[in-house]
């Protein structure tokens, strides 16, 4: 290869995960703005759509969310402290989560796609506007967060390979540690995502 | 001078080392000043193509009624005119070419934070231009609508990379706007949620705050490396210290600060609140102070210099002069009560393309005849370069100025056809383009004769550390860390 050698920095490549978060929380942003006006401009239709979500799973999946971020955060002291084994187990337990919030969340969509929720139906066309924008921002926000929760759990899993094999070890973990981040702001999504489409109301 | 003048025997960068060899070492290259290259070709491509596109149009535009080509196909070539040189020039070019080429240099660095990363851009950035490109041959043929689719603090860094710096923070601020909106439209179209579609129940006004968000600033991403530029030829070409170092970093700092906030005076015939129109139109006055600042200071530090008129210096102060003339303009449009006499007329295209063109394209070309010695190892002719820069001087002025005239008289932007009042300055504008384009041929064969003479180390008699490196420089830019003892333009 006609090039030098790459030095290793891991300060520079956790500042390049903070900055692609923050252009992240920018992404969610404009989400944000576009809920924002739209729940300015037909507050009634907003409160009665959003009582149409079931608040107990939302708010599981809430705590399935928080527990997992802990368990990862403390997977890398684990790699610190040179624990392989319990490292494993804490990524184990992270990962698990966020199966338990994707079949959270396939049965929560799957309900209201059976009775018809969703942007497109006919029954979507007989409701008012806000009703049919509320169901719109539901999909596309927790679909948009669910892509995340997806890709988060990929690098989770490589993070995991790596552990295993070794290659994540007390002097080496930037792609935990990074992985972590990632998962820490897909969290941070969720915690505002909850309030926004199950309890404002 | 700094002390760190290394006399290496290694290769210059330009020459394959590796194991691959030709047209395979460059697309898989990682270092910097390759993949600059790699943009600078990709962007010279797309700009021939996107000024062909432009030329065609002054050429439609000559006389009234038809010429060539109906009004169908004269929308959708100012679409496509507009989003190669928006998209696929301006918004990118001086960050990736001399952003790239000169600012690890600069700033003592080997290379990028993230080399591979950066070399993926590049990938990504042919795939959006690929599919750029196909769009226009797919589905009811092309679209329409225009490019906007309506529905650390050290006193020892050189100013171009505080003005990359402040670009970066623009990019990484505004970008995700754009790209969350670009995905709302994808919902929109595939799945009929309606965001911005008022039939199903969305807001196309909603789209327009979204697009500026990201659009306004994404002119401050054009001109702010443009400034950058800017900074360095003049204090080189007139040997003197640059004046307000301070003022000039602040300012690039505050320009994109500010920048942020002002993206709704492109919509003040759009609909909005008294306070907002308000607040907008105060807000982009005061982004026009910082921008004044840098005038001043670039005017002061050439005050009492030696000046130098080689064609980077006559780049920088044309400049000056077109900047000046695209600034004042836009403050016309910034004001609330003119912006409703000038909204959607010839003076919008011609405010456009003076800070555009006349601001980053000219120093874009500055940049280009400043660091060509540094980028490819070769002088290029002087006096051909003057002339060209003459012809795209006089050519400029003549192509957009006429449309600030005939704009306050009425004429609508984005027209076919027109009235037989404006034919006189019409026809003028069309002569002017085409005098520019001979500028343009004329400088483009100039540095791509490759007769020159080798270049020295430091043609131009710069301080920054570029300059202390052999022309081209080898694939490793510094072998030890280069030491600088002295402040960045120490002239004196």
């Amino acid at each position: 290869m006609n090039q030098i050698s790459i030095p290793r920095d891991d300060e520079g490549a956790k500042l390049g995960m903070w900055i692609f978060i923050f252009t992240e929380i920018l992404l969610f942003g404009g989400l944000f703005l576009v809920y924002a006006v739209m729940r300015q401009r037909n507050p009634d239709d907003f409160h009665h759509a959003s009582q149409q979500l079931n608040t107990f799973i939302g708010a599981l999946n809430t705590v399935v969310l928080l527990a997992s971020s802990m368990s990862i955060a403390m997977s890398i002291s684990a790699v610190q402290k040179k624990d392989k084994r319990m490292a494993t187990i804490l990524i184990s337990i992270t990962l698990l989560c966020a199966v338990i919030f994707l079949v959270n969340k396939y049965f929560e969509w799957g309900h209201k796609i059976s009775i018809s929720l969703y942007p497109g139906t006919d029954l979507m066309k007989e409701l008012s506007h806000g009703y049919v924008l509320f169901f719109s921002l539901y999909f596309f926000m927790t679909g948009l967060h669910m892509l995340h929760l997806v890709v988060g759990a990929v690098i989770l899993i490589v993070a995991l390979v790596k552990v295993r094999m070794g290659l994540i070890n007390e002097g080496s973990y930037m792609l935990l540690e990074n992985g972590a981040l990632y998962w820490h702001l897909v969290d941070l999504i969720w915690i505002f995502l909850f309030p926004l489409l199950y309890l404002v109301t | 001078m700094s002390e760190n003048t290394h006399l290496h025997e290694e290769p210059s960068y330009l020459v394959d080392t590796g194991k691959r060899k030709g047209i395979l070492a460059w697309l898989t290259t990682i270092d910097h000043k390759r993949i600059a290259l790699l943009y600078l070709w990709s962007i010279m491509v797309f700009f021939i193509v996107g000024g062909i596109l432009g030329e065609t149009m002054r050429t439609e535009l000559y006389k009234p009624g038809q010429q060539f080509y109906g009004p169908q196909t004269y929308n959708a070539i100012f679409t496509l005119h507009g989003l190669i040189m928006i998209f696929l020039i301006v918004i990118p070019g001086l960050t990736v070419v001399f952003g790239n080429f000169v600012m690890p240099i600069m700033i003592g660095a080997n290379d990028v934070a993230f080399p591979r990363l950066n070399l993926f851009t590049w990938y990504l950035y042919i795939l959006g231009a690929a599919i750029v490109v196909v769009s226009q041959f797919t589905g009811d043929g092309p679209p329409d609508t225009g490019w906007t689719f309506y529905a650390p603090y050290s006193t020892q860094t050189p100013l171009l990379p505080w003005a990359i710096y402040a670009t970066a923070w623009i990019q990484i601020l505004a970008t995700p706007v754009i790209g969350i909106t670009l995905l709302m439209i994808i919902a929109e179209r595939t799945f009929h949620i309606g965001f911005f579609d008022p039939a199903l129940g969305g807001d196309p006004v909603l789209y327009q705050h979204l697009f500026w968000i990201y659009s306004h600033p994404a002119v401050y991403i054009m001109i702010l490396p443009a400034m950058g530029v800017i900074t360095e030829i003049i204090p080189t070409f007139c040997q003197k210290q640059i004046y307000g170092y301070k003022a000039i970093a602040i300012s690039s700092l505050a320009i994109a600060g500010v920048g942020y906030f002002v993206w709704g005076h492109h919509m003040f015939t759009s609909g909005m609140s008294k306070e907002a129109i308000w607040l907008f139109s105060i807000l982009t006055f005061l982004v026009a102070v910082p921008s004044a600042i840098k005038v001043f200071n670039w005017v002061a530090t050439m005050y009492k210099g030696s000046i130098d008129l080689k064609p980077p210096l006559l780049y920088a102060i044309a400049f000056i002069f077109l900047f000046m003339i695209g600034g004042f303009t836009g403050l016309v449009q910034g004001a609330l009560a003119t912006d409703i006499q000038v909204h959607d007329t010839a003076f919008i295209v011609a405010h456009f393309h003076y800070i555009i063109f006349g601001g980053v394209g000219f120093a874009f070309l500055g940049a280009i005849h400043y660091w060509y010695p540094k980028m490819f190892g070769r002088m290029y002719s002087n006096r051909i370069a003057n002339i060209a820069w003459g012809f795209l001087f006089a050519g400029f002025n003549l192509l957009y100025f006429p449309q600030f005239i005939i704009g306050l008289e009425g004429m609508p932007r984005r027209y076919f056809d027109y009235l037989p009042q404006f034919t006189t300055a019409q026809q003028i504008s069309t002569w002017g383009g085409y005098i520019l384009a001979i500028g343009m041929i004329i400088m483009i064969v100039n540095l791509f004769r490759k007769k020159g003479e080798k270049a020295t180390a430091n043609p131009w008699g710069g301080k920054t550390l570029e300059w202390t490196l052999p022309s081209p420089p080898p694939m490793e830019n510094f072998t030890t860390p280069p030491v600088v003892p002295e402040k960045p333009y120490n002239y004196d």
